[in-house]
Parts: structure tokens; C-alpha cells; sequence
């Protein structure tokens, strides 16, 4: 299947910003967060096809990841 | 003659200058504070507010001045908030912090001077609330706002502005804040990078924003990229409009919904939350 993977702020950094990504069936957020390149504690806010969503929610075909960093200062 | 009547043959094209308001406190003894309230109370703007009176109007300046906002922590986005908040005429602000200025706050913050080195942040915000708009009051609160000292230190605000710097400071206050039922208008900068959102009373949605319930980093990626000096200043000016529009009940706020900015792309992004 084929997620759209978008990368939000200082995550694009030696990344990208938006990237079609081949997976296999069933691979969770957190999996798919994994194979961009992204550690766990990068991934602050992440929203499957724009609702919120937590690591394990498990990815269908076409859905879009969105994944921002914390973002903490004052 | 009546306060109001002074007040009415004061005006110079609708409009009170500064000067007859300091001529009515000496008067009839009262602050600069309730010479506004009376003018309000007779239809009548204080000339400092003419270029609000568009966007704002009349009725909306005396809901502004009836107001009480408190804005936690007075470094980066705080004081930027403090300075839009008493220049908006928001009658009362409460401004927590704990700390004083230091020289790697210069970059940034818009109450750090050379000269304000080593001046706790609070007292810096009330000498600048003063110089700006008298009819405000500054209440300095030299305290590190938590969910123990919430309940005391924020009694009587309407909204609590974000301008703390920890994501766990700010996780505490906005469970303190839905705890009270009061609005928790949040922003975070790092480097070129900004976020805005308020949660709701009895909302946990900050929570939605740092982590995934787990225990999330006491910093995000502000700890690389550091703070220039517009990001803090643009997460203000997203505060100061929010609070505004919580304060005057209208809508378009960013209940329920992340506002991302992000100034080296110059590109917007916003999710629901």
C-alpha cells in the first residue's frame, strides 16, 4: 500500500517534506514514522488523513501521515 | 460638574484625549483606571483607542477594559503578549514569572534591556504596562505558576496566556486551567517554527499536542534550534488576537484546532486537535 508521508518543521531537515512511501499491509503509524527516519520522541503531534492519531493506529492504502515535532519554546 | 459631563466636554472628535483624562483623575481623585470606566460608561473613547474602535467598537474596549487575563511566564512570547495585551486595553493582566532577565534573553524578549539585566521579568511588565497604557493594571506575580498555586494566583482572570517555556510547565498549567474552567490559549516557537491552539475549560487537548499521553521531553526541538526574534513575537500576536476574540465571545478561535506556522517555508498548516 502507498501512504503519503508529510514532514512538518525542523523534521524536513535532511528529510523531505512530502513523500509517497510503499509499506505492507497493517503497518502502524509508529512503523511508518520509523521507515521516514524519524525517531519516536520527534514525532510529538501525528495525524492520519488530518485527525489525530495515535502510534499504533494501523495505516490503510491512500491514507496521508502528517508528523510534527515539539514545539516548546516560549 | 459630573464626572460624565466633564468626560462629554472633553472630547475632541468623539474622542478623550490623555491629557483631560489626567485633568479628570486630578478633579475628581480617581485613577486613570475608573476615569476610563466612567468614559466608557458615557459612550465615550479614550483617544488611545481610536485606531481599536474599527475592529474593536465601544461596547467591545469596555468588555476589553472589564477584563482579566493572565499571562504565564514573561520571557519571549509573555512579554510580547504583555506589551499587545495593555496596548489592546485589557484592564487587568496578571503577569507570572519567576525569573530576571539574563543577556540570552536580549534576542528576543521585548522587556529585556541592557539595562534591565538582573530585574526580575515581572517588574520589568508592570513598568512597561505603566509607561504604555496607565488605565491597565499590572499585577507582578515574582512565582512559578503551577496546579498547587493555579487556584490563588489566577482567581478572578478570564483567559491564561501561555508564555511559559517547558512542556511540562505548560501540560501543568493547562490541566490546572481545565481543572478552574478557564481558557488556556497556547503557543510554542522553535527556531522558525510556530504552534497555537486553546483548549477548551474542561478540555485536555494540550495533552493531544505533546505526546500521546506518554511522558513527553521537558523541551522540544527549541533545545537545537533555539529562539530568534520573530518567531516569539509572531506566537504573541496569534495569543493577543485569541485572547481578544475569547474576551469578546467571537468566533474563529483555535478551540479544537493546532495552528502551524512555519517562517523558512512561509507555509500555514492547521489540523484539528
Amino acid at each position: 500500500m502507498t501512504v503519503t508521508v508529510k514532514l512538518f518543521a525542523s523534521l524536513r531537515t535532511g528529510r523531505f517534506d512530502l513523500r509517497a512511501m510503499d509499506f505492507p499491509a497493517d503497518t502502524s503509524a509508529a512503523q511508518a514514522i520509523a521507515a521516514a527516519g524519524v525517531r519516536p520522541e520527534e514525532a510529538a503531534v501525528v495525524f492520519v488523513n488530518s485527525r489525530h492519531a495515535a502510534p499504533d493506529t494501523v495505516l490503510a492504502d491512500g491514507d496521508t501521515l502528517a508528523i510534527f515535532p515539539p514545539v516548546g519554546g516560549g | 460638574m459630573s464626572l460624565e459631563g466633564f468626560l462629554a466636554a472633553s472630547a475632541r472628535g468623539g474622542a478623550i484625549p490623555w491629557s483631560e483624562e489626567l485633568r479628570a483623575a486630578r478633579e475628581f481623585g480617581l485613577s486613570a483606571r475608573e476615569v476610563e470606566a466612567a468614559a466608557f460608561g458615557a459612550g465615550l473613547l479614550p483617544a488611545r483607542y481610536s485606531r481599536n474602535a474599527g475592529t474593536i467598537g465601544l461596547a467591545g474596549q469596555a468588555v476589553l477594559h472589564a477584563s482579566c487575563v493572565a499571562v504565564a511566564g514573561c520571557g519571549g512570547i509573555g512579554g510580547h503578549v504583555i506589551e499587545q495585551l495593555a496596548r489592546l486595553g485589557v484592564g487587568t493582566i496578571v503577569a507570572v514569572d519567576p525569573d530576571v532577565f539574563e543577556e540570552s534573553n536580549l534576542n528576543r524578549q521585548i522587556l529585556a534591556t541592557v539595562e534591565n539585566l538582573g530585574l526580575p521579568k515581572v517588574e520589568a511588565a508592570a513598568l512597561r504596562a505603566r509607561a504604555i497604557n496607565p488605565a491597565v493594571i499590572l499585577r507582578p506575580l515574582r512565582a512559578r505558576l503551577d496546579s498547587r498555586n493555579a487556584p490563588s494566583l489566577l482567581e478572578g482572570a478570564d483567559v491564561v496566556a501561555d508564555g511559559l517555556d517547558t512542556i511540562s510547565a505548560r501540560l501543568e498549567l493547562a490541566g490546572a486551567c481545565a481543572r478552574l474552567g478557564l481558557p488556556f490559549v497556547h503557543a510554542g516557537v522553535a527556531g522558525w517554527y510556530a504552534q497555537a491552539s486553546t483548549q477548551a475549560p474542561g478540555s485536555s487537548s494540550l495533552s493531544d499536542i505533546y505526546g500521546h499521553g506518554t511522558a513527553p521531553a521537558e523541551r522540544g526541538v527549541e533545545a537545537a534550534l533555539g529562539n530568534p526574534s520573530f518567531t516569539p513575537a509572531l506566537a504573541a500576536s496569534l495569543e493577543a488576537a485569541e485572547v481578544c476574540k475569547l474576551l469578546l465571545g467571537l468566533s474563529g478561535t483555535l478551540r479544537g484546532r493546532l495552528l502551524h506556522l512555519d517562517l523558512l517555508a512561509m507555509e500555514c498548516a492547521e489540523f484539528p486537535i
